[in-house]
This record gives C-alpha cells, structure tokens and sequence, in this order.
C-alpha cells in the first residue's frame, strides 16, 4: 500500500515542532486526505469504564468511541489520569469495559481474555521475562503459540535483527540497558505478528536523545512490519512527531480526533490548545459572526478577526488563541501593545514575553538569524503584530 | 559535645544488656559443643579431646532409626506442607483485596498463634480416636501433624515472594498468548522457586526440631530424634546427648544459612 503513506511523511516534516521551519509565519499545509476508506482495525465504540460502583464509581472512560484504522500509526495523548492507559489496557484485555463494544476487525473482542486476542503489548515497564534470555524473551509469544521449532528460530532470528539485538540473544535481560531492553521489548511482541500492537508510553524511561532515536526506529518499524500501532503517551511532541492521527483525551473523554496538523492548528477546543503546544489566551467579546469568521473586540480596544466555532453569538465574552509563532514583537504598530518582560534565547528562536497594556501576558516566538539579535530588551516598550488567520476562537 | 541525635548504644547499661544477652544465648550453645568433644564419660569434666560420642551416636541404631524418621517426617511434611502454602499464597495474593482477606491470614498463620500444647492435645485426642477405628499406627499420624504447623512458615517466604513480584510480567505472559496454566509453569512458577525453596527449607527444619507435638502424636517406637535426646536426657546425661545435638546444629546452621541466600536471590 504504498500510496497510504501521506500522513507520515508529513508527521515526519513536523518533526522540529516547536521551532519554526522558515519564516516567522509557519506555512500552512494542505491537510491528507483520502486515508478515509481505510479498513479499520479496532475500533472502540460507546466504551465505559466505571471503577467502584454506584454513584461514587470513578468514570476512568465516559462513552469513548474511536476508529483506528488499519496500518496507521495511532496515538492517544493526554495528561495522567485522562484514561488512555485505561483505552489500552481494555484493548489487550487486561481489564474489561464496563460498557461498550471493542470491535478487532468487526468482532466484538470486549469479553476475550488477552491471551485469546491477536494484539500484544509494549509494556512501560517493559516487562521482559527475567529468567529467561533475550532469544526466549522473543520466543515466548511463539511458544504459546504452537510454533515449531524451526519457525521460531527463523522468527526470532529476524526479529532481533529488526531491532539490532542480534549479538546480545543469549544474554540474560539483567545483563542489557535500557535502550537494549527497549528493543527486546518491541522485538518480542512484534514477533507473533500481531493484529495491533499497543505500545503505553515505551520511551518515557529512556533519555533525550535514545528518546529521539527510539522515536524514528518505531516509526520505521511502523513502515516494515505494516502493524497498526497503537501508542500512548503524555508527550505531545513525541505525539506530534511520530503519529499519523492523534485521539487527545482528557477525564476520560476523547476531545479531538486528528492529525498532528489538524490538533495543532484547528484545536477543538481550549484544552487542546492548551495542551498541544504553547498558547496565547486573549480576552475578548464578539462583534459579528459571517461564515465561520468572527470580527473580535480584544480588552485593548482593537478588534481583530479570528476564525470561531460554532455556537457562539454576537456580544459573547470569548477566548481568543493565538499560537506563539504566528505572532511577532514589533517596534511599530501591530494590534496589541505592551512592554517586554522576558527576552528567552533557545538557540533556534526567541521566546519574548510581553506584559500587555490589559494585564495580560503574551509569548511570541520568533526565529533567530545569524546577524541580528531580536532587538528587544526587557522593559522596552513592544507591539504585538498578530498574523492573518492566527486567531480563533475556541469552545470551552 | 551535644549529640545530635537519641543514640541508644550511648545509653548506660547497653553494652552490658547486649553482651548478657548473646551470652546467654550463646555460652550454653558453645558449652554443648564444646563436650560433644570430651573424651571423659562425664557431661561437666572435661577429659580431652575426642571425637568418640560422636562415632557413639553414629553407631547407635536407636540414634540412627530417629535420625531417619525425623528425616522422612521433615521431608514428607516440608513437601506437602510448600505445597499447600504455595497454592495458598497464589490464591491470597493474586486477588483483589476483599473483606475476610486478613482473616484467612490469620487463619493460614493459626499454628503460629495457637499455643503448641493446645495443638498437641487435640491431635493426640483426634488421631487417637482414628487410630481404634482404622487401626493404622504408621507414621502418617506424624507427617500430617507436622504438616499442619509447618504450613505458615512455608506461606510466609512464599507470599512476600509472590507479592514483591510485578504482576506486569504474568500480564505480559498472557498478553503473549499463555493460557493462565502456561503463565502460571512459565513465568510465575520459575520467578517464585527460591521463595518455595526458602519456604521448604524453613519448613523442614521446624519439623526436624519439633518436641511437643511429635511427643503427643507419636506411637510406640516413633521417636525423632529430638524425641529421642529428651527421653536420653530423663535417663542418663552422657556426652552422646551432646554430641547428637552438635551434629543437629549443624545441620540446622547449614539450612537456615542456604534459606537466607535463597531468599535474597534476586530471580
């Protein structure tokens, strides 16, 4: 399926999120399209998981519904304890939905024990079996199985070197990093060849930088084994980087449901503004309302016009978002004014943050150049100039 | 100098209280063995060395027949009493905490609690009954009887095994399609044997050392070895008492030491 691959190329250009590519203004791309018709692999629908009972029980899931298609590599990202461990574990089966269908394939999984499911997991913990070595650690899965010997051999042997384990298969998993465990851990629920594998935060334990190798290995191991991933984590830039569509959660609900491009640049709402990325929240109340665009009054005085979501009428006090990077300080002009209160060098941008004339702090980030500083030092006086079709208007 | 802290070795009469105490622990102990090796007849004048009580008591078939008994005891009732205690440690453990959990801690632990005569009593008025009605007089009595209050020091090493291990890795046994049976011989099982070591081990030297209960429960011609020494000591004191006592030290020395290496053995 080569022509399946949109999305991920596109993840991977996302990869420097958090620095602008190349000008102040990030370009907006083109949203994929025509992933739609994809089969879809698991899909979760109306799923409830109450712990305890009665009116007191803790709703880790609230009615949680969503389609993972096939061969794609899906993320659920939110904060602790908005329920996405929860959405895995359901997944594996190591807990079951107190109401609600997990359909693998169109069947109805929700009741199956894990060992009767054809997914496997990638534990946070990793989980390798510490009396056995790293060549029974990949051949568990196919033991369980029923494989004959000679299959297994062949299966562990090209496991391993997916993952470059192949030297160290005959040590214990004591005996290894925690990079090297990493891969055994990947390694040995990719070898049953699952269905799905589910992978709950994986690379929290490893630091930056095997963080940010790990992050391309998977994804290319994404590409050769063809598996739809399923991969949790609180990280939104490992989210952004890695995924071709991302579910954010938070209290047990799925807010958003989209691309990397779509959660960042059309947030639904303000959590996801918030959560995703840096944000500016401005202030405001609502002048007029024509196609989806709203002329805005912020607490300067200035109005500016801003893309706004549905539901909302004229004279409505509002919150208006603004990403770091489509705004930049300015000597002259721009719709908003204040004075500069921090001045943050990080090497490939600036961070200025701008105490605004109505109280408010304001973040611009702009990108550094090799000659010229920012021009800005603390308690200068700043405008704020605001790019065209920056703003929006949020749902709470 | 102002101490910093409450220090309890600097308090009066510490150094005293400690060295009095392991005195009385040890000085008899090392009393004991020091006239397994007398050469004299008497328990209290030493009359040089020898290792003559010790060649004595190896030769003696009465020392011999209660040394095997208490062997074959030990062995059957430590077996069966880890096997128990192992499937009674899974099934404690391995579940949701519920009301009367600690209870049935409690009840597993029981013969730790019930005062050993209580227990003796009552088996030798059960086992009394059932030997006139089956007539069987065989040492199974015995095995059953140090089974029972062997169990809880089998369940004890067994269970902090089984709760110190993460359950993530029975988790990922299942996940890689192990039935609960599989995950149970494959993963659990491997990662729990120095526990159910330790627990055997435990378990066979408190048989071994068990006077009370063996005393009540036993038939005619029955003796353990500790039987045995107590009713040598009624009659007369001759160094072969010592000596057996020094080879049974031993033994238990050599057990609890492995036990305490087991048990600290990481996988």
């Amino acid at each position: 399926m080569p022509e399946a691959k949109p999305s991920n190329t596109l993840s991977i250009m996302r990869m420097r999120l958090g620095s602008p590519q190349t000008s102040i203004w990030v370009q907006r791309m083109p949203e994929p399209t025509g992933a739609d018709d994809k089969r879809i692999a698991i899909e979760a629908r109306g799923i409830v998981k109450a712990f305890g009972q009665g009116p007191s029980a803790l709703r880790a899931l609230d009615n949680v519904s969503v389609s993972i298609r096939e061969n794609e590599f899906f993320t659920l990202l939110g904060p602790s304890g908005c329920g996405k461990t929860t959405l895995l574990r359901l997944i594996a089966g190591f807990e079951y939905p107190t109401e609600g269908a997990i359909l693998l394939h169109g069947d109805d999984i929700a009741g199956l024990p894990p060992f009767k499911r054809p997914i496997n997991t990638v534990f946070q913990s990793y989980a390798l079996f510490p009396h056995l070595t790293v060549w029974e650690n990949v051949a568990f899965g196919l033991q369980m199985l029923g494989k004959s010997k000679a299959d297994i051999e062949a299966r562990v042997a090209v496991m391993l070197k997916l993952v470059h384990m192949e030297e160290l298969a005959q040590r214990r998993t004591d005996q290894i990093s925690g990079g090297q465990a990493q891969r055994v851990a990947l390694a040995r629920a990719l070898a049953p060849s699952p269905k799905v594998l589910l992978l709950d935060e994986p690379l929290s334990a490893l630091d930056y930088k095997l963080r940010k190798e790990m992050q391309i290995e998977l994804k290319r191991m994404q590409n050769e084994t063809g598996i739809t991933f399923v991969f949790v984590t609180h990280d939104q830039e490992e989210a952004l980087t890695m995924s071709d569509r991302i579910a954010v959660m938070s209290r047990g609900k799925v807010l958003q449901v989209g691309s990397p491009w779509d959660i960042y640049d059309k947030p639904a709402d303000r959590f996801v503004a918030d959560f995703i990325g840096e944000t500016n929240f401005l202030k405001a109340s609502v002048v007029s309302i024509e196609n989806g665009v709203a002329r805005v009054m912020l607490a300067s005085g200035t109005e500016i016009v801003a893309t706004i979501a549905e539901g909302f009428q004229p004279r409505d006090s509002v919150t208006v978002v603004v990403r770091p990077e489509h705004a930049r300080a300015v000597q002259q002009g721009g719709q908003l004014s204040g004075s500069i209160e921090n001045v943050v060098y990080f090497g490939t941008d600036t961070h200025i943050h701008i105490k605004l004339d109505s109280g408010e702090l304001f973040t611009v980030r702009q990108q550094n150049s090799r000659t010229q500083s920012c021009g800005f030092k603390v308690g200068d006086r700043a405008g704020v100039e605001i790019a065209p079709d920056a703003a929006q208007v949020l749902r709470d | 100098m102002a101490k910093r802290h409450f220090d309890i070795k600097a308090q009066p009469g510490f150094a005293f209280l400690a060295m009095f105490t392991f005195a009385a622990l040890y000085l008899p102990i090392a009393t004991l063995v020091a006239y397994a090796f007398n050469a004299s007849d008497s328990v209290s004048i030493w009359g040089g060395f020898s290792l003559k009580w010790f060649v004595e008591a190896w030769n003696n078939s009465a020392v011999q027949d209660a040394a095997w008994r208490s062997l074959v005891v030990a062995f059957f009732a430590a077996a069966i009493a880890t096997t128990a205690a192992t499937m009674a440690a899974i099934a404690t453990t391995r579940t949701e905490p519920y009301r009367g959990l600690s209870f049935k801690y409690a009840f597993i632990n029981q013969p730790l609690m019930v005062p050993e005569i209580v227990t003796a009593v009552a088996l030798l008025i059960v086992f009394s009954r059932i030997k006139v009605w089956t007539g069987y007089s065989g040492l199974g009595y015995l095995i059953i009887a140090h089974t029972a209050f062997c169990i809880p020091f089998a369940y004890l090493p067994i269970r902090a095994r089984l709760e110190s291990m993460d359950l993530t890795l029975e988790r990922a046994a299942a996940d890689l399609y192990a039935t609960p049976w599989m995950a149970f011989r494959r993963v659990t099982l491997p990662l729990l044997r120095p526990g159910i070591i330790a627990g055997f081990m435990l378990a066979f030297v408190i048989s071994l050392d068990d006077v009370v209960i063996t005393e009540f429960v036993k038939s005619g011609g029955q003796d353990t070895l500790p039987t045995y020494m107590l009713g040598q000591i009624r009659r007369t004191v001759t160094p072969e008492v010592n000596a057996i006592a020094t080879a049974f030290l031993a033994l238990s020395v050599v057990l609890v030491t492995a036990f305490f290496f087991i048990n600290r053995q990481k996988t």
